[in-house]
């Protein structure tokens, strides 16, 4: 690549700076994939990306001064990809923070004198991916095509490897690097008459922890339970989240997790009468959700980047350190997201969004297998699919069901039932949880392209609103 | 030559070294076919939260892509190194990809012939390029609209915020076609909020305004009446508010174009694509129902639906000279007289299930990704002439109780396009063919074909409003793609209706 190394690219763009303050961000991509269906390959494709942002912060002397203590400061940002003339990325944010009014989420840069976080030096050249990456996965999946097409079924899917190498520096001398890698393997088998259709799918940072024989293997058994196939109406029914299906809507719960919006009465973490619900119970069982960047199998990036100011992030706090993050704690509200002016404001700690998620039960040890076990009747599902927000005051969830949905009885599969759609809030889904299972490593289906880290037990929940019938296998 | 606004502004990148690096390399490696995409793609976002700048964005993405065939596999590389050597490279790495894959390839790929275009230039119309309007002044006009409505009764809070894009693309592939497109769409968007403190619960209105292929001349006016739903976002909220929950049960509903154009793109327009239909999205954005051994006999709807895909409707998202094949923008019937006739196609799919031609449906987000087969403007026809056809009143007369339904809020749908289930932004009562306020709560579940099947009558051409979205997902890694839907108001008797606190409750 004929581009220029990223921390020169950062450095580069610092001393062109003229503005009171500059922040830079180099993301650097590496990405390969190979995509199938049919039996066959059908997208394979490999890409280098870069994006560089800059951050231009200019005082605005006479302003009332922020409330966290900040100077009053205007912000301007650009970003480009590619190799980029930095001068004239630095000359437009600066353009942009020139006519800008005091942002109201300002805030000193960040110290650089913090703990440094990430691997290897600022100046060390980004990570690359390869297709090589993939290729035990191709020579799988050619196998698995041949014994596809002999049983009659039909696999699609989708493996994808890529680093993304991060690099941040701020004219208040900070410099951070971060390299994340990050993995999907997803398979899907479908008898050829599409009326069986299972799936299985997992996160992964290297693809050595990938065997393509191992999924197909989860399949089939999933495909054999599928032989008998049991028609059952909507309602209320007792069933069995396994960690992936979990992980779909501690995802979304975890999404609306804004202080801001709590604060103002707009959210499901709103007290009635004012105030959020942060020290509140939420649910019986003392669950523990949380983010860190230290989870062992599930790293991420230990500081703050953000190419954009939102509800709950802010440009300001680039490079602030990442934490290990309790968001509900035995079962009791104990943090919503803020940036550092928004929790000033608030009177509590700045508590930034961590690149991953867990759910734990402490103390529970038993797996899924274990809880179909000592199931009397309930329904076991695979994955949740097309989950879109209903009632944001209830976080009242709509979704589906999707490929594969098991009637279990006297702790036994004993056929495969048709899909549902359900209307349930992952809230509530919390309180009605009976019981829960070990943690263990899980890909969320519907968000797993943006949260792949993840790790989540299985949930027995009862009285699960199935609000109808989907005839969709 | 250019139709529209204006040419893409591409004038400064090595167009001609950078395609001619990467056709060569790509045809010395004996690939049976090569295209090239180089682009350019602005993209600014201003959101303002109550009066006060919440975030902004101003971006320019470039890079170039290049997709093989080779000895029937496909491979796909692309780069933001926009340097003649770094083009020719691609040419290497898809190659590899394409042999590597091969291993596991069950039969070789085939594309649809289209014939050469030579070199030909497009643009969408437009009048002011909304990317050369400073971030300053889009936050002026978001400002000027939130003091309208920051302090106004009921209102407790107020969202704007513009999404504004140019997407500037130089196509170039073995048969001697060359295409350099412009595409301009804008949307912006305006919601307030009304908080009762009290019970803890809140409600939103927002603009019904949609997302579309103009300038920044939108925002003044061309096109919408900024200024009069604006003025209404209060009042309706306060109503809203005040309204009571409506009682589950089974309703005719009315649906306004606001909110129905999303039930088509999620039971028609995605159930329409041929690369579903065939499997090839089977572990991902799903199949469909509407299978290829039912095209011309699947009773879709009732006679009075039809249902056109185009990518040449004026204004619309999905609107090109030329898709990401080289294939022409074209015209198609989807659902004739209530019948499934036809579907979206790219080349590859085209020959798949042995269309003869592609009508045009390729598309890629971004020079980084493959093109894959994306959604036409796939727009419900309005009532046919002669005769003005119905007003939404007069389709509101013809029920005796029920609901009418305005603007888009949630939507999902099954993996195969049966299950659905929609809220809006705002549902009236209907009672005895009157308007009889607001109802909170709402939503609508059906199954696809029963509910085109209850269509009982569409509205007139005065109905008729292009919709649409900025953000469809597709494919895996994701895409997302913009487009319109076009459609007039319509009458459904006899759809389900769920009320959302019930469903939350235990």
């Amino acid at each position: 690549m004929s581009m220029s190394p990223p921390h020169e690219v950062v450095e580069r763009a610092l001393a062109a700076s003229r503005s009171d303050g500059c922040t830079v961000i180099v993301e650097d991509v590496s990405q390969a994939e190979v995509r199938f269906a049919n039996n066959t390959t059908t997208t394979n494709g490999m890409r280098r990306d870069r994006r560089v942002v800059v951050v231009s912060f200019r005082l605005v002397p006479g302003a009332p001064a922020a409330p966290v203590g900040a100077a009053p400061t205007a912000v301007g940002v650009a970003s480009a990809s590619g190799d980029v003339d930095v001068e004239e990325l630095v000359r437009t944010s600066e353009g942009e923070a020139a006519r800008a009014g005091p942002a109201p989420d300002a805030a000193p840069l960040v110290d650089p004198s913090g703990p440094p976080g990430g691997g290897g030096g600022f100046d060390d050249p980004p990570v690359l991916t390869s297709p090589a990456v993939l290729d035990g996965v191709i020579r799988g999946l050619g196998d698995a095509f041949a014994r596809a097409r002999s049983a009659g079924n039909l696999i699609a899917g989708f493996a994808t490897h890529g680093v993304e190498s991060v690099y941040l520096g701020t004219s208040a001398g900070l410099r951070r690097r971060h390299v994340q890698p990050a993995g999907t393997m997803e398979l899907v088998a479908r008898s050829a008459d599409g009326r069986r259709s299972v799936w299985s799918g997992a996160g992964s940072s290297s693809f050595d922890d990938i065997d393509v024989y191992a999924f197909e293997e989860r399949l089939d058994r999933r495909l054999g339970w599928a032989h008998r196939q049991v028609e059952l109406p909507a309602g209320r029914y007792e069933v069995l989240l396994p960690p992936d299906a979990t992980a779909d809507l501690m995802v979304s719960l975890s999404e609306a997790m804004s202080g801001r919006d709590a604060e103002e009465g707009r959210s499901p973490f709103s007290a009635a009468g004012g105030g959020t619900k942060v020290g509140e119970p939420l649910c019986p069982m003392p669950f523990e959700l949380r983010g860190d960047p230290a989870e062992p199998g599930l790293e991420c990036s230990p500081f703050l980047t953000t190419g954009a100011s939102g509800t709950d992030v802010s440009v300001f706090d680039n490079g602030l350190p990442v934490g290990a993050t309790r968001w509900i704690e035995r079962g009791t509200l104990r943090r919503l997201r803020y940036h550092r002016a928004a929790a000033g404001r608030a009177g509590v700690d700045p508590a930034p969004p961590v690149g991953n998620l867990v759910l734990t039960l402490p103390g529970a040890s038993r797996t899924l297998e274990d809880m179909i076990a000592s199931t009397e009747r309930g329904l076991l599902l695979t994955c949740l699919w097309y989950i879109r927000e209903v009632d944001p005051v209830t976080l009242l969830l709509t979704g589906l069901t999707r490929d594969g949905v098991y009637l279990v009885e006297r702790g036994e599969v004993v056929g495969a039932v048709n899909n549902f759609r359900f209307n349930e809030s992952p809230l509530e889904v919390l309180a009605k949880a009976v019981e829960a299972g070990c943690t263990e490593r899980a890909l969320s289906r519907e968000w797993g392209e943006w949260m792949n880290r993840t790790a989540m037990p299985a949930l027995r929940v009862a009285d699960f609103n199935m609000s109808s019938v989907s005839p969709a296998t | 030559m250019v139709s529209g606004g204006g040419p893409a502004e591409l004038g400064d990148l090595p167009l001609e070294q950078v395609r001619t690096a990467a056709l060569e390399r790509a045809a010395a490696l004996g690939c049976s076919h090569a295209e090239v995409r180089v682009e350019r793609l602005r993209s600014q976002f201003v959101a303002l939260r109550d009066g006060r700048v919440e975030t902004t964005v101003d971006d320019t993405e470039v890079g170039v892509g290049l997709r093989v065939v080779r000895r029937g596999s496909i491979g796909f590389a692309a780069t933001v190194d926009l340097h003649p050597d770094a083009a020719a490279g691609l040419a290497d790495e898809a190659a590899g990809l394409a042999d590597a894959t091969a291993a596991a390839l069950g039969r070789p790929v085939e594309l649809a012939d289209e014939p050469p275009h030579g070199e030909v230039q497009w643009s969408s119309p437009y009048e002011v390029d909304p990317t050369t309007v400073a971030v300053a002044d889009k936050v002026a006009l978001l400002d000027d609209w939130s003091g309208r409505l920051l302090g106004a009764p009921g209102v407790d809070h107020v969202a704007a915020r513009v999404l504004a894009v140019v997407e500037d693309k130089h196509f170039a592939d073995l048969t001697g076609t060359v295409t350099t497109q412009r595409r301009v769409r804008v949307f912006p968007v305006v919601e307030v909020v009304g908080v009762d403190e009290g019970s803890g619960t809140f409600e939103s209105m927002r603009t019904l305004a949609p997302p579309v292929g103009r300038g920044w001349e939108y925002t003044a006016g061309a096109g919408w009446d900024w200024d009069a739903e604006l003025d209404q976002l209060p009042s309706l909220l306060t109503e809203k508010m005040a309204a009571p929950s409506v009682e589950a049960g089974t309703f005719d509903l009315v649906i306004d174009p606001s909110n129905l154009w999303l039930t088509i793109h999620e039971s028609v327009g995605h159930a329409t694509e041929l690369d579903r239909a065939l499997g090839y999205e089977a572990a991902y954005a799903g199949t469909s129902f509407a299978t290829v051994d039912q095209l011309g006999s699947l009773r879709y709807g009732s006679p009075v639906m039809h249902v056109v895909g185009d990518r040449t409707t004026p204004h619309g998202l999905a609107t090109v000279g030329y898709d990401d094949e080289g294939v022409a923008g074209q015209s198609f019937d989807i659902v004739r007289d209530g019948v499934l006739v036809g579907y979206q196609l790219d080349r590859r799919m085209a020959v798949d299930n042995g269309f003869p031609r592609s009508n045009g449906c390729a598309f890629a987000d971004s020079p980084l990704h493959v093109p894959i087969q994306r959604m036409a403007n796939v727009s419900l026809q309005p009532a046919p002439g002669p005769g003005p056809g119905p007003t939404t009143e007069d389709l509101v007369s013809g029920v005796d109780r029920g609901v009418y339904v305005m603007g888009d809020k949630s939507w999902s749908i099954d993996m195969q396009r049966h299950n659905f289930q929609f809220t809006g932004q705002r549902f009236y009562r209907i009672e005895g063919g009157r308007l009889a306020g607001q109802l909170r709560d709402v939503a609508y579940q059906a199954q696809t074909t029963e509910f085109w099947g209850s269509l009982e009558a569409v509205g007139g051409a005065s109905t008729y409003v292009l919709g649409g979205a900025m953000n469809c997902g597709k494919g895996q890694p994701g895409q997302v793609a913009p487009v319109s839907h076009g459609c007039p108001s319509a009458l459904f008797r006899g759809i389900r209706v769920l009320n959302t606190r019930d469903e939350a409750s235990r």
